[in-house]
């Protein structure tokens, strides 16, 4: 029993100080991808506290950041519910770390018996991190009721539709995968990709395609960032929230974003694995690593590039776009794993998919037309 | 037929492009503006240059500042540029100028502000006064040193503080000045020969009238001055 629940403690333990760590690095190298698409430098001096040395890149920047936020004054609104207020981080940040220990993360020192518990905890791994994730919403909301401000609670009914919408086309985009697999172990995934990983596959791209998408408005990032809008409703749900609340919001954020690219990579990349990884087994957690910051460049790229969707778009993106889609591409998915001819296959799903993908967008667009202005010139 | 997506594609390759180029762009010329921070450091402090001339890009603005025309040590109120019509201070968004005239000991308006204060803490950089002032008189500074200990008196900047030469203006932020020069200059040109030509309409009016008087005169010369001509009633 002990010997269990140690075993446990020394294989979550160490997921979660290596990704929160991680967090902070996110942050400076959003700052750095966003500076440089802006043509600017970004963080770049960050004096190392009583020396003269401030050529640190800026790596600092986020423990500058980090204590901050810890001396900041915790404030509380008046007539806000206090109880749910200083819950609401906490429940953001709390299943963000527990779907962590969900992913196929193979840490280097875990020796036999301890994969074994891992392997147990972990056999209906992808059902358990969408139901854990789905947390996230609860807290988001609470935190907009709680704070007694319109702003908040604009923002957190933002949430809701938001990610209760686009839940639906990232389960579905994940279950072509366990379709494929035939079963909802991560481990059991990426063993069935050691060879040929989902994505280059046509069904595979397709279902890429849509769980990124949906990833992306799941843990409310640009363009889908219409909870935390910062032109529109200031902060959106966390716009009462400061000091140390709000630095675990943040945090949650970002192990949320590492969640489920995690969960991309599993799904999709073949999780650890890689070249090399059958001589030395250690570099599986590397390349795991090396996959999600690759999504995560991508998705800072994306936050650069694009500007923020409105939410009558936002939801019909999700409800009449990406859900028809998903459910198409699981037949789609399920004919190509029948007929298992990559020459047949791949011309033929991409035909169908793109043209079905083409057709929706062509009846979203059927009203719009020129605009017309009634105040403005 | 455009390819789905393709517009969120060619937007992604723009600012990757953006993104790599930054890091190859050695002269800053085209994708990275930044100047950096000129360490106090790093020079001894007599060897500093002007912060705001070295540091700072021409396309910077932070707060606004008068122009005078003097040069070295000239006393740059007697070529201020601004006559106090406070414009600028009607027009200003968040209404953090304030400008009292100054009048001699008779009473009567020198066309100078006595005294002129921008709260900095208040405005907002929006540079509407720059655009209302018909006297080119207010520009925007690129000067970003401004931390105070002292949040009311150190962040509201006083007259003589807010002065600076066209030199300075010519310094920092060179092609705007030039352009701003070449105006005011094509102007005063235009004015000057509107005035001489409408001097020389004016002359040749006279002259004509005198001639025409003396015509008159040389025609009838009987007719009674007192006598009432043909006026309509
Ligand atoms: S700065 Fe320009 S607009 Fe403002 S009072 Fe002086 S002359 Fe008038
Ligand atoms: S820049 Fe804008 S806010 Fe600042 S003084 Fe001028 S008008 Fe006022």
């Amino acid at each position: 029993m002990i010997d269990t629940l140690i075993h446990i403690l020394a294989l979550t333990a160490p997921v979660a100080m290596i990704f929160a760590s991680l967090f902070a690095f996110t942050t400076w190298l959003e700052r750095k991808i966003l500076a440089r698409i802006q043509n600017r430098i970004g963080p770049n001096y960050i004096n190392i506290p009583f020396t003269k040395f401030r050529k640190t890149f800026g790596l600092l920047q986020p423990a500058a950041d980090g204590f901050k936020m810890l001396v900041k004054e915790d404030i509380v609104p008046h007539g806000a519910d206090r109880f749910l207020h200083l819950l609401a981080p906490i429940l953001a940040l709390v299943p963000a770390m527990m779907v962590l220990c969900l992913l196929p993360f193979d840490l280097p020192f875990a020796n036999e018996s301890m994969k074994r518990i891992h392997a147990a905890a972990l056999d209906n791994a992808v059902l358990l991190f969408f139901g854990i994730t789905s947390i996230n919403t609860l807290a988001v909301f609470m935190a907009g009721w709680a704070s007694r401000n319109k702003y908040s609670l604009l923002g957190g009914m933002r949430a809701v539709a938001q990610m209760v919408s686009y839940e639906i086309p990232l389960v579905l985009s994940a279950a072509v995968v366990i379709m494929a697999v035939g079963s909802l172990s991560a481990q059991k995934i990426v063993a069935a990709q050691s060879t040929h990983w989902f994505i280059f596959t046509p069904w595979g791209l397709a279902a890429f395609f849509i769980f990124f998408i949906a990833s992306l408005a799941e843990t409310n990032r640009s363009p889908f960032d219409l909870p935390e809008a910062e032109s529109e409703i200031i902060a959106g749900y966390f716009t009462e929230y400061s000091g140390f609340k709000f630095a675990l919001f943040f945090l949650g954020e970002y192990l949320s974003i590492f969640a489920i690219n995690g969960l991309a990579v599993t799904l999709f990349f073949g999780g650890g694995n890689g070249p090399w990884v059958q001589a030395h087994p250690w570099l599986s957690c590397v390349w795991f690593l090396a996959k999600i910051f690759g999504l995560i460049f991508i998705i800072i790229w994306l936050r650069g590039t694009v500007p923020r969707l409105r939410v009558d778009q936002l939801m019909a993106f999700a409800w009449k776009f990406l859900m028809p889609l998903s459910i198409l591409n699981l037949f789609v998915a399920a004919v190509a794993l029948k007929v298992q001819q990559p020459w047949l296959t791949w011309p033929l799903c991409a035909l169908v998919l793109y043209a079905a993908a083409h057709g929706l967008s062509r009846l979203q667009q059927k009203n719009v037309g020129p605009r017309t202005y009634q105040y403005a010139e | 037929m455009k390819l789905l997506g393709s517009g969120i594609f060619k937007g992604m390759a723009v600012t990757l492009e953006n993104f790599v180029r930054s890091y190859f762009d050695r002269d800053r010329k085209h994708h990275l503006f930044t100047k950096e921070y000129a360490w106090k450091s790093d020079a001894p402090a007599d060897q500093l240059p002007a912060r705001a001339d070295t540091t700072v890009t021409t396309r910077s603005r932070n707060f606004p500042m008068l122009l005078h025309d003097g040069k070295g040590s000239e006393d740059p109120m007697a070529s201020i540029r601004c006559v106090a019509c406070q414009i600028c201070e009607r027009e200003c968004p968040p209404q953090c100028i304030f400008i009292e005239k100054e009048y001699d000991a008779n009473g009567k308006f020198v066309k100078r502000p006595v005294i002129f204060d921008i709260d900095i803490s208040v405005c907002m950089s929006c540079q509407i006064c720059v655009e209302v002032c018909p006297f080119d008189a207010i520009v925007m500074n690129s000067e970003f040193e401004l931390s105070n200990n002292d949040r009311f008196n150190g962040l509201l900047v006083r007259r003589d503080a807010l002065l600076k030469s066209n030199d300075y203006y010519h310094r920092i932020h060179p092609e705007e000045a030039q352009e701003r020069d070449d105006r005011m200059a094509r102007e005063k040109a235009e004015k000057e020969a509107k005035q001489a030509a409408a001097d020389a309409a004016k002359k040749k009016a006279a002259e004509l009238a005198a001639e025409k008087a003396a015509e008159l005169a040389a025609a009838k010369p009987k007719v009674d001055p007192a006598a009432p001509t043909a006026t309509p009633q």
